[in-house]
């Protein structure tokens, strides 16, 4: 059996006892802070990558569209054509480019120098005087997404200018017709960036790079390289060993944590409109849970490489793809949905765009910091099962 | 001539075997690459295809059900309460049971027979911006539409304009099709950036690469063999993310394989150079693989995967002139979607032959002039 050394009792009489156990693990627990702090490429993934993606995130990647190029293409040159289309000079999303040929605007729009055209045809001003004008509007369709909403915003211009032009000559809201005005607030992100919703997601994703990843392949190394061999034969006991890798990482986890809450309320303005303690409750947890994670696949896979892989397949990935990072999980399939429910990460992740977004939703802190707090037991526990004193 | 090519292909050879050789890594080339073109192909969408909504309705008219029928027939807008007071909107909305609510005020119907200009309050959670801008835009068009038939069937004349839109390479414009062909290159990009960094530090930390530069091979000739084996793994992994997207989500492939796949071979070439230069300068396996990793995280979110290229204010876009990743991308869907030949995108080829021209050469010379 694992424990049963033979002459360990002989040797240290009071190793049951708080102090040794103390002792022994303010020891380990020195070690692995050294070996953390000699090796500057772990410290680099601890702390310089969540810097770097946090800049990434806060200025680099945006879902919003800002002065696209449009080609509008100018078939019929009279006022009221160009009435039709003036809009599109007035909207902060667009920026259009006056063409006179339908030619030179593909050949724009094939070298992605435009992401759409607008073509107001030879016959507009007659059609439209008999009623029934149209304009085509092109758009690149590659980049689905900036392309839907720069197909919205020109849509919604034209079609505005259209109502205007409509009013003037006494066609609508006039005469006594009727007409229904959306009017739409949106909540929880009044400047309507995808910066506010990117960032707190950010936090999720540094938790899980230091807290699974990077442990993931500190423990393997030790497999590797059979310096746990080593420890089997000190007095160690396996949750020391456990307890001593886990403080330098959850200590790396928590100073990334607190970059993260400092640059998303500082550098990029997001609120915090929760508490910040229950904030910080249910990081700790989630942090837990993915130290267990990243000492269970460690130990199951004992080899660095293996273990950079699986910690990548089950704890990052899902993390940016799974867990509503970026991708509304409302809008998958079902049984994608269920997956990406399975993942701790996507409970963390609705919780702290609640807790920073919208405040304390008290339901959802108690349901979801409880499914945290089984997901640690049971990560943590495995990893303590499957880390035992023997050798395959 | 022939010697050299021999002993090319018998490292090669040594090399396919030490990557092969165990189970466990077979699996791990293979099968996260099935599973995650799957899971993401489903996953990954910015397209609105659920839409849990609540109704406050205070008019309980014909009106506002006629509309709220309309909302319906889209597919997209699922009702999941009626709410009766305006306190039960923030309810609704922070337990997140509903994406927004649609508010008639008590005076809907009668304004609207009165002529008048009424608002219809749609309160949208934008705790995910991106489902709250979608939903938004297609309940403004839902209105819209409404509004033209109630002119139409009240006396008012017919609108004079119609706006024609269409979508070229993308008729339905759904995010699938634009990010699966961008997986072709990403999935591979990863795994074989991590085999060709271990490369050279396994040999390092286990000793053996003394042994190897003692051999008559040339700093080349090891450059060469280390670096073809990563490339036909990641070829072979492309291949398996194209296979899915054209035969399990049916993205027509409108360009020639021959151009997608000499594009494919710049881009892992540009690949491994990086790679073999992380790997020549690691002291160990665990400072190549977390280097390798510090590096791939900023290329694959800046490489127009997760967010487009375009949408990046102009100094990062500048930065991303240096990422192999953006141009393979941008390569890619053009042939993939847009059916261009390699002669319309030779633009993105020269940055990928830039960064294998310098970091090849680069990782060739370290073999010798780094003994750590």
């Amino acid at each position: 059996m694992p424990e049963a050394s033979v002459a360990a009792p002989q040797l240290d009489p009071h190793r049951h006892s708080v102090r040794a156990f103390a002792r022994r693990l303010f020891a380990l627990t020195r070690k692995e802070v050294r070996q953390l702090l000699r090796d500057k490429s772990n410290l680099s993934i601890g702390l310089l990558l969540p810097v770097i993606l946090m800049l990434i995130f806060g200025y680099g990647l945006s879902l919003d569209v800002k002065n696209a190029p449009i080609a509008v293409v100018m078939d019929d040159s009279s006022p009221t054509a160009m009435e039709a289309v003036v809009g599109l000079q007035l909207s902060p999303f667009l920026s259009p480019i006056m063409l006179t040929s339908m030619r030179e605007a593909e050949a724009k729009m094939l070298a992605r120098e435009v992401d759409g055209i607008v073509r107001v045809p030879s016959n507009y001003s007659s059609e439209l005087a008999a009623g029934h004008g149209s304009i085509q509007v092109i758009v690149h369709g590659a980049e689905a997404s900036r392309a839907s909403i720069i197909l919205n915003y020109v849509t919604a211009t034209l079609a505005q200018q259209g109502v205007r032009s409509l009013d003037r000559v006494g066609g609508i809201g006039k005469g006594g017709l009727g007409y229904i005005d959306v009017e739409s607030r949106l909540w929880f992100n009044e400047s309507n960036t995808s910066t506010w919703y990117l960032v707190p997601g950010l936090i999720v994703l540094i938790i899980t790079l230091v807290g699974a990843f990077l442990t993931a392949l500190v423990m393997a190394r030790e497999w590797e390289r059979g310096t746990f061999e080593a420890l089997f034969v000190s007095p160690v006991k396996p949750v020391e060993i456990l307890l001593a890798k886990i403080i330098p990482y959850f200590c790396v986890g928590i100073i990334g944590l607190a970059m993260c809450l400092v640059t998303a309320r500082f550098l990029f303005g997001v609120p915090i409109m929760g508490s910040l303690l229950i904030l910080l409750f249910a990081s700790v947890l989630y942090l837990l849970v993915a130290l267990g994670i990243g000492l269970l696949i460690s130990s199951v896979t004992k080899n660095q490489f293996m273990a950079s892989q699986v910690s990548l397949l089950v704890s990052l990935l899902p993390v940016l793809m799974l867990s509503g990072f970026m991708f509304d999980l409302r809008n998958v399939p079902l049984p994608i949905s269920i997956i990406g429910h399975l993942f701790p990460a996507t409970h963390f992740m609705s919780l702290i765009k609640t807790l920073m977004l919208a405040g304390n939703v008290w339901p959802q802190i108690i349901v979801q910091c409880s499914i945290l707090i089984a997901y640690a037991v049971f990560f943590i526990s495995a990893a303590r099962f499957v880390t035992r004193k023997r050798l395959d | 001539m022939f010697a050299l090519l021999h002993r090319i292909f018998i490292l090669c050879r040594k090399e396919l075997l030490a990557i092969l050789k165990d189970p466990s890594s077979r699996i791990v080339l293979i099968m996260p690459v099935f599973i995650q073109s799957f899971l993401f192909g489903y996953a990954a969408t910015y397209d609105l295809t659920n839409a849990p909504y609540a109704v406050l309705d205070q008019s309980r008219s014909a009106v506002s059900t006629e509309l709220i029928s309309k909302l319906e027939s889209s597919g997209v807008f699922h009702r999941v309460a009626n709410l009766t007071s305006e306190h039960e909107i923030a309810e609704a909305i922070d337990s997140g049971e509903a994406l927004l609510v649609l508010q008639f005020g008590p005076s809907f119907a009668e304004d609207l027979y009165a002529g008048k200009e009424v608002d219809l309050q749609v309160i949208l959670d934008a705790r995910n911006s991106n489902s709250a801008g979608s939903a938004a835009a297609y309940i403004n068009a839902i209105v819209a539409s409404f509004n033209q038939q109630w002119r139409q069937s009240h006396g008012g004349g017919a609108p004079a304009l119609s706006i024609e839109a269409r979508s070229w390479y993308n008729p339905n414009l759904e995010t699938r099709w634009y990010f699966m062909p961008s997986m072709i290159a990403s999935l591979a990009f990863l795994q074989t950036l991590m085999l060709t960094a271990l490369s050279v530090a396994r040999e390092r930390e286990q000793g053996t690469f003394d042994q190897l530069l003692v051999t008559p091979m040339s700093p080349a000739e090891i450059m060469i063999g280390k670096a073809v084996p990563p490339i036909m793994i990641g070829l072979v992994q492309s291949t398996i993310v194209m296979m899915v997207t054209l035969h399990w989500f049916h993205v027509p492939m409108a360009g020639s394989f021959i151009s997608l796949y000499l594009g494919l071979i710049f881009f892992m070439i540009s690949c491994v150079g990086v790679g073999l230069a992380i790997s020549a300068l690691s002291a160990n396996m665990q400072q190549a693989m977390f280097y390798a990793f510090m590096l791939s995280m900023p290329l694959m979110l800046l490489s127009g995967l997760a967010t487009p290229v375009r949408n990046m204010p102009m100094p990062i876009q500048i930065l991303t002139y240096a990422n192999p990743l953006r141009f393979a991308i941008d390569l890619i869907q053009r042939v993939y979607l847009e059916g261009v030949s390699l002669m319309t995108v030779w633009h993105d080829l020269v940055p990928l032959f830039v960064i294998a021209a310098l970091t090849l050469p680069w990782a060739a010379w370290l073999f010798r002039h780094r003994l750590v």
